[in-house]
């Protein structure tokens, strides 16, 4: 594949003078590419060291590894470290909590950039467009652990949200600390943290629906609702479902610093994800194997999900992620 | 087509003025808070939404040189080099690849790409950094996350999209390819490297993950995790030596002092970085 990209690009590159080629020797095209391949180096090797030696480190999952003796010289048990992990109860707990945290966030907080993408293509003028985008992308760029300071102060017990209730003569109720919000709460952060980012996305989606589908559709008599419904969102099914396949891959995945932050403000019942738990488990109490077996049960079933959403998006007759053989 | 009614833009109006209030207030009352006196916050039950009288006692305790200070400076330090490094990285990388035809060119991309899809796990990477010895130094900071390769598409579909007929001149007078790297691709690509670097930047800054697992050493701990110790374990900042007033700050606005100082570097790049989002420089390359 890679020794023949350069032939068919000289002989398929029309706007070139024709000349004869001769075909370049591998050590030939190698000395042309020096500097290229050069400067790539760096990042090649910075790929293979830090991305890919990793997945060969995950074969701890199968050993009782200890430290001091290595890969090399651990004893490999089998799939132990799987059925360990498995009996659990912790581990089934973490995967429950995970479940609900990712389904709470996949139902309120999906949406939320879809509807505000909507709102700013329909707002007239660009200057309010232009400041309310400039407004709402900024925590993007905040880090958890002040995003929950600043939430700390909004909800926690001497925040706003206590005082309010009692200044109205409710009980103080402090959201920070209640096992039973706690999937809310973190959808309510990544609202706030993410919605206007999320908007990016789609806003470019808007802004490629052609609009003569709105001056026909407005032509043949329908309404604000009726265009909204027939032709825009229509037009950005397409990229809603290749975010959602990709937010179905991650779901045992719910943003470890958000949750490591806050989970023993809520305990480790209601807060303990697949992540924490990975961390918890495995670097705090050094159980590597086990851990490290998760983590492979993880990635393996976000790839099924994926390959599975995909499947159904063509199923359905959308395009999903790549196309299909079939298309 | 028709006007839009008046209480439909009515609406509208109240619910973008109501997202906007909900994402700044926040800001504004963290700012309040640590301006505070004592007697304010305890008058106003925690909260404050304007200092009446505004002191900058608290950040004068985190500034003077305990816990807060060092984790700025490192953060700093982290922060630029990480900076300059991924951003040297990932130009060169972009630029090596982005040339059609180049030798084993689009396996090493694939290389890249496929890493989005795929991550090792927490523990295979966390003993990756201790076998290769960077457990509590700064390097672990900054090396495991040198290149994003989201960052690195950006720029390799950059470079790629500027036209041909500039380097092949630049050829034809005999410049090799760094030349044409350092004289013509460069200087025509300052938007999106100043975009790059400035998400490099504020990442490093954030980075809470890999300061968690690999800084032990407390004197090496950065903003996120000083922040987390006092903000959110709540636990009390020695006040020192260095405070020489009267009455000593409250810990509520010191621990909104330190929230601030980690606020201010992102705020202050942001205006640069919000600049390109309007202008959709980015929004191109997320749908290539």
């Amino acid at each position: 594949m890679t020794v023949e990209a350069p032939a068919k690009k000289a002989t398929a590159d029309p706007g070139r003078p024709v000349v004869k080629r001769r075909r370049l020797t591998l050590v030939q095209r190698l000395k042309r590419d020096k500097v290229m391949l050069l400067l790539a180096g760096p990042g090649l090797l910075y790929f293979l060291v830090f991305h890919y030696l990793p997945m060969l480190g995950n074969v701890v999952a199968f050993q009782d590894y200890q430290p001091y003796l290595g890969f090399f010289n651990s004893e490999w048990i089998g799939l132990e470290n799987f059925t360990d992990a498995f009996a659990d109860a912790r581990f089934w707990s973490a995967v429950t909590n995970t479940l609900v945290i990712a389904l709470v966030q996949l139902v309120f907080f999906f949406p939320a950039p879809i509807a505000l993408a909507l709102l700013l293509n329909s707002v007239l003028s660009s200057k309010i467009r232009r400041f309310v985008q400039s407004v709402v992308y900024l925590p993007h760029f905040i880090g958890w652990v002040i995003i929950v300071s600043i939430f700390q102060q909004l909800l926690g017990a001497a925040g706003l949200l206590p005082n309010v209730l009692d200044a109205v003569g409710l009980p103080r109720y402090d959201m920070m600390t209640d096992p039973d919000a706690f999937p809310w709460l973190l959808t309510i952060q990544l609202v706030w943290k993410d919605m206007g980012w999320g908007t990016i996305i789609f806003l470019a989606a808007l802004l490629a629906v052609d609009p003569q589908l709105y001056e026909a559709a407005a032509v043949d008599g329908a309404s604000r609702w009726r265009r909204l419904w027939h032709v825009t969102l229509p037009g950005i099914t397409p990229i809603i479902i290749l975010l959602l396949i990709l937010n179905l891959g991650s779901i045992l995945s719910v943003g470890f610093e958000q949750l490591i932050l806050q989970r023993d403000n809520v305990g480790a019942a209601a807060g303990e994800v697949l992540d924490t738990y990975v961390y918890f488990n495995g670097i705090q109490n050094g159980e590597w194997g086990p851990s490290a077996a998760i983590g492979i049960v993880k990635a393996v079933f976000g790839t099924a999900m994926i390959l599975g959403a995909n499947k159904l998006a063509h199923f359905f007759g959308h395009e999903g992620i790549y196309r299909g053989a079939d298309k | 087509m028709e006007r839009p009614t008046w209480y439909g833009l009515t609406l509208k109006f109240l619910a973008l003025a109501f997202i906007v209030l909900a994402v700044a207030y926040p800001f504004v009352s963290v700012v309040a808070t640590s301006l505070s006196t004592d007697r304010e916050i305890v008058a106003n039950g925690g909260l404050v939404i304007w200092p009446t009288e505004p002191t900058l006692d608290a950040y004068r305790v985190i500034l003077a040189g305990g816990d807060v200070t060092r984790a700025l400076v490192n953060s700093l330090f982290v922060a630029s080099i990480g900076t300059v490094a991924s951003v040297c990285a990932t130009v060169m990388m972009a630029y090596g690849l982005s040339r059609r035809g180049v030798t084993g060119g689009r396996f090493i991309l694939m290389i890249a790409l496929f890493s989005m899809l795929f991550g090792a796990g927490i523990i295979p990477n966390f003993l990756l950094v201790k076998e290769l010895g960077l457990y509590n130094t700064f390097a672990a900071l900054i090396l495991p996350g040198l290149i994003s390769a989201f960052n690195f598409i950006v720029l390799r579909s950059f470079f790629m999209g500027l036209p041909t007929e500039l380097m092949d001149s630049a050829k034809v007078d005999g410049a090799g390819d760094l030349r044409i790297l350092l004289r013509i691709v460069l200087p025509l690509s300052k938007a999106p490297i100043a975009v790059v670097s400035l998400f490099y930047a504020v990442g490093y800054w954030n980075a809470f993950f890999n300061a968690l697992l690999y800084l032990d050493d407390t004197e090496k701990w950065t903003l996120p995790l000083i922040l987390r110790l006092y903000v959110l374990q709540g636990q009390p900042m020695a006040q020192g030596e260095a405070f020489a007033g009267d009455v000593p700050p409250p810990q509520l606005a010191i621990q909104m002092a330190v929230v601030v100082v980690a606020l201010v570097p992102i705020l202050l790049v942001y205006p640069f970085l919000q600049r390109f989002f309007t202008k959709g420089v980015l929004s191109g390359a997320i749908k290539g």
